[in-house]
């Protein structure tokens, strides 16, 4: 049962982890605009761009 | 244009150098406008970032002070293909805002924490019939506590501040008996892991609030979805007023930027943008959106006019006087203040469960306990026993059972076209058994239209072509026939008389009968409820009679409400002549004509003395009072300002279907809520036993609880699917077939925007 001293912790970390990200991404407004953000990335026009790059 | 525009109240100076602004933008719908827009303005020297978010179609536009201003944005804006209004965002929004914020923020401790402490409860669960160490059961409870107590702590906060102030004001609601419950649960289980207990009851606990948070936040974001819609509509009608600044320039302002003692020219065919007082000019205008009465009453100097009149025929010079001075605001003001005082506070059906819930709950599990006690078991066993009951009670469901509904509901209506100012009107819509209707702009359109019925078709085409030249509202309804959108070369206006222009080779006049020369014989320019603009041209003279046209579904529409048992009434502030063909059209019995503001409360009054209640529609200043004295109200949108305030719900459109929807989808909410409050009430009865038997495990407490919440969010869902009976309104959202009217046309404010259009 030794291995749960360290795979307790561990979840709790991970889940904490995400904990974090949730508030990080709440807090830099990425849920501000929820369907601009699933139509922004329809536009390809950023794809000619790289080609004239290459 | 060529005057100056002065948006400065709306812009937002930052000590950088650079000046902020937020517009909401009208006509947003796909990918590609986020992309026009954005480099459209990007590219424009000066402005340093656009951005548009798409869910509240506003921008946000940052630039340079100095090399570009607002005006040239909103112009830039309207050259790539978009009307946008500056708007200076409401307080209340950015509380709504922090608010919601807040709330996703507890959701998500609670969240994180649920699913920690349930994958601890689990394995002590299994290991409780299996081969756990009493050791390591007491290690997962001090780890369960080293979790939940710290995240309740934080995310039972909306609860625990709402139950405190509700104690400090001597009443008690919902979150009172959540509260007491967390912190028995929480309570209860730290004291048994520190006695080395096999249950404890962090999970239920956390999971409450988690389930409880998910009400709130859906309940909240209704609320602020409904908010900003109703911000960016404000905005969208937001009028501009034509100030004359102290060198008799004409400046082009937002009207939420006048100050009292300004003064105002206001043209023929403009909507006089502020209350006051005629300091020069004199012309008729048009109160049917203040008082219902559609003939346009004469003014001159010292003459007071009110907000929302329509200038007729002379330009006029205005000194705006203070927001709600005047007689007849005066009078509207005060029957309102009476009213709203007068208005029975109506308790919701959730607050009258919660009244009834929580000292049955806190009763049982006394008697539980002293129950216990007399039949011999510890103190110890009995207190425990009590909690257990409390926990099981804990209002997780009932707590959902309504704001789901409601939640849900408010969606329907709102791709129904009705915005909700309240979210309990639901609840008293559902009510209603009578339903009065002011006549003027609300049965009626709230622009006046053409009645072509006897007029030769092609003099009809070149009347309304030449009334392309005038600005006088009459010409205006008359323009929107013309099939040729080109004005005739040459058109002269004369104010306040009408247009001439050559056609064909023939001088042509349009205008008041004197100005066309008419045989005094059907010169009456009104009758009873058609004002008549006369067409002149050669020998010829036509008499064209422009009429408040009824809402194209009003017949169906009120028939179907008949029909739904309602008892229809119309009370109207225009003469009984205008009133009585109305009401004989739409089979409406009971009309009345020539009301005052406080004839309408009267009536209103004398109705729910009877025990009706009243759903009261109406659009004009004079109904804003009666608005408020009914038991519920809806509003145009074209509607005054003052009036949509009252109302508790505002619909978009041509069309009157939205009253009918509004009332199906309310009473259909309303049964879900009491299934809702059924349900709960069973699986009480059915869990209590069970807890009071002293049976309920921490297992038990996690099914029941999850499973009842589950169960009424299901039922709840039920309120999307599609009403029968109602299909009037189940048409699409009415403002999508109609096309754009012109910019001319908009006098009386702009084509009500679909609901998708401004927040999807």
């Amino acid at each position: 049962m030794n291995v749960l001293l360290y795979l307790v912790p561990l979840a709790l970390m991970l889940g904490l982890t995400g904990l974090i990200a949730f508030l990080w991404t709440l807090k830099s407004g990425q849920y501000d605009d929820l369907d601009g953000a699933a139509l922004r990335i329809l536009p390809d026009d950023d794809i000619g761009r790289t080609n004239e790059g290459a | 244009m060529g005057e100056i525009v002065d948006f400065s109240t709306f812009v937002e100076r930052k000590t950088d150098g650079t000046a902020h602004m937020t517009l909401a933008v009208e006509g947003v719908g796909c990918a590609g406008c986020i992309r026009k827009i954005e480099s459209g303005l990007n590219k424009l020297p000066g402005v340093v970032d656009a951005r548009l978010n798409f869910t509240q179609r506003r921008l946000a536009v940052d630039w340079r002070d100095g090399e570009i201003d607002a005006a040239r944005i909103v112009k830039a804006l309207e050259g790539i293909g978009y009307r946008a209004h500056p708007f200076a965002p409401e307080r209340a929004e950015a509380d709504e805002t922090r608010q919601a914020k807040w709330l996703l923020k507890c959701l998500a401790v609670a969240g994180f924490a649920a699913m920690n402490v349930m994958l601890l409860s689990i394995s002590v669960w299994s290991g409780n019939v299996s081969d756990m160490t009493p050791e390591t059961r007491d290690l997962f409870h001090w780890l369960s506590a080293l979790i939940a107590l710290p995240a309740a702590a934080y995310a039972g906060q909306p609860f625990f501040q709402s139950a405190l102030r509700a104690l400090r004001a001597r009443h008690t609601n919902m979150d009172v008996p959540i509260t007491i419950g967390v912190v028995l649960a929480l309570g209860l289980s730290v004291y048994e892991t520190a006695t080395h207990a096999d249950h404890v009851y962090f999970d239920s606990a956390i999971m409450l609030l988690f389930f409880l948070l998910c009400g709130r936040y859906l309940e909240q974001a209704m609320r602020r979805k409904t908010r900003l819609f109703a911000g960016n509509l404000a905005s969208h009608k937001a009028e501009f007023a034509h100030r004359l600044d102290g060198k008799g320039e004409l400046i082009h302002v937002p009207v939420a930027a006048l100050q009292p003692n300004d003064q105002v020219l206001v043209r023929p065919g403009e909507v006089v943008p502020a209350d006051g007082t005629i300091v020069d000019g004199a012309s008729a205008i048009d109160e049917s959106l203040v008082t219902g009465e559609t003939t346009p009453r004469a003014v001159a100097a010292g003459a007071k006019v009110y907000a929302g009149s329509i200038n007729f025929s002379g330009a006029l010079t205005l000194q705006v006087s203070a927001a709600g001075s005047g007689t007849l605001v005066d009078e509207i003001e005060r029957l309102l203040q009476k009213a709203i005082e007068a208005k029975s506070r109506t308790v919701r059906l959730a607050d009258r469960a919660a009244r009834l819930y929580a000292p049955v709950v806190h009763a049982t599990a006394a008697l539980t306990a002293i129950g216990w006690l007399i039949a011999g078991a510890s103190f110890h066993d009995s207190i425990v026993i009590a909690i257990a009951v409390l926990i099981i009670t804990c209002p997780c469901a009932l707590a959902l059972a309504v704001p789901v509904v409601q939640v849900v509901a408010a969606g329907q209506l709102f791709r129904s076209s009705v915005i909700l100012n309240s979210g309990d009107a639901i609840e008293r819509l559902a009510e209603v058994d009578t339903v009065i209707f002011d006549k003027t702009g609300t049965l009626t359109l709230p622009d006046p239209e053409v009645d072509a019925a006897s007029i030769d078709p092609e003099m009809l085409e070149r009347a309304a072509r030449l009334a392309l030249s005038s600005h006088h509202p009459l010409a205006v309804a008359l323009a929107r026939r013309a099939r040729e959108r080109a004005p005739y070369p040459g058109a002269v206006e004369e104010p306040g008389q009408g247009v001439r222009a050559g056609i064909d080779g023939q001088a042509a006049r349009l205008g008041s009968a004197s100005f066309c020369r008419t045989a005094t014989g059907d010169a009456a320019a009104h009758e009873s409820d058609a004002s008549f603009i006369f067409f002149a041209r050669g020998g010829e003279t036509l008499r064209i009679p422009i009429r408040q046209s009824l809402r194209p579904d009003a017949v169906a529409v009120t028939q179907a409400l008949a029909a739904r048992g309602l008892d229809l009434i119309i009370l109207s502030g225009d003469r009984p002549e205008a009133v009585g063909p109305v009401a004989s059209r739409l089979g409406i019995g009971q009309w009345r004509a020539s009301l005052t503001p406080a004839e309408k409360i009267e009536a209103i009054e004398r109705l729910k003395s009877q025990g009706h209640r009243v759903l009261m529609v109406g659009d004009g200043l004079n109904d804003a009072p009666a608005l408020a004295a009914a038991h519920v109200s809806l509003s145009p949108i074209t509607a005054a300002h003052l009036t949509q305030a009252q109302a508790d719900a505002v619909f978009l459109g041509d069309r009157l279907a939205p009253v009918l929807r509004a009332i199906a989808v309310a009473r259909r909410a309303r049964w879900l809520m009491k299934q809702n409050l059924a349900l709960t009430v069973i699986y009480n009865a059915l869990a209590v036993p069970i807890a009071i038997a002293g049976l309920v495990t921490p297992l038990i407490a996690a099914i029941a609880m999850s499973g009842s919440s589950i169960l009424v969010t299901l039922n709840a869902l039920r309120a999307r699917l599609p009403i029968r009976g109602a299909e009037i309104g189940e048409m699409p959202m009415p403002a999508m077939s109609v096309p754009m009217v012109e910019p001319e046309a908009q006098t009386r404010g702009p084509v009500a925007p679909t609901a998708m259009e401004l927040v999807s």
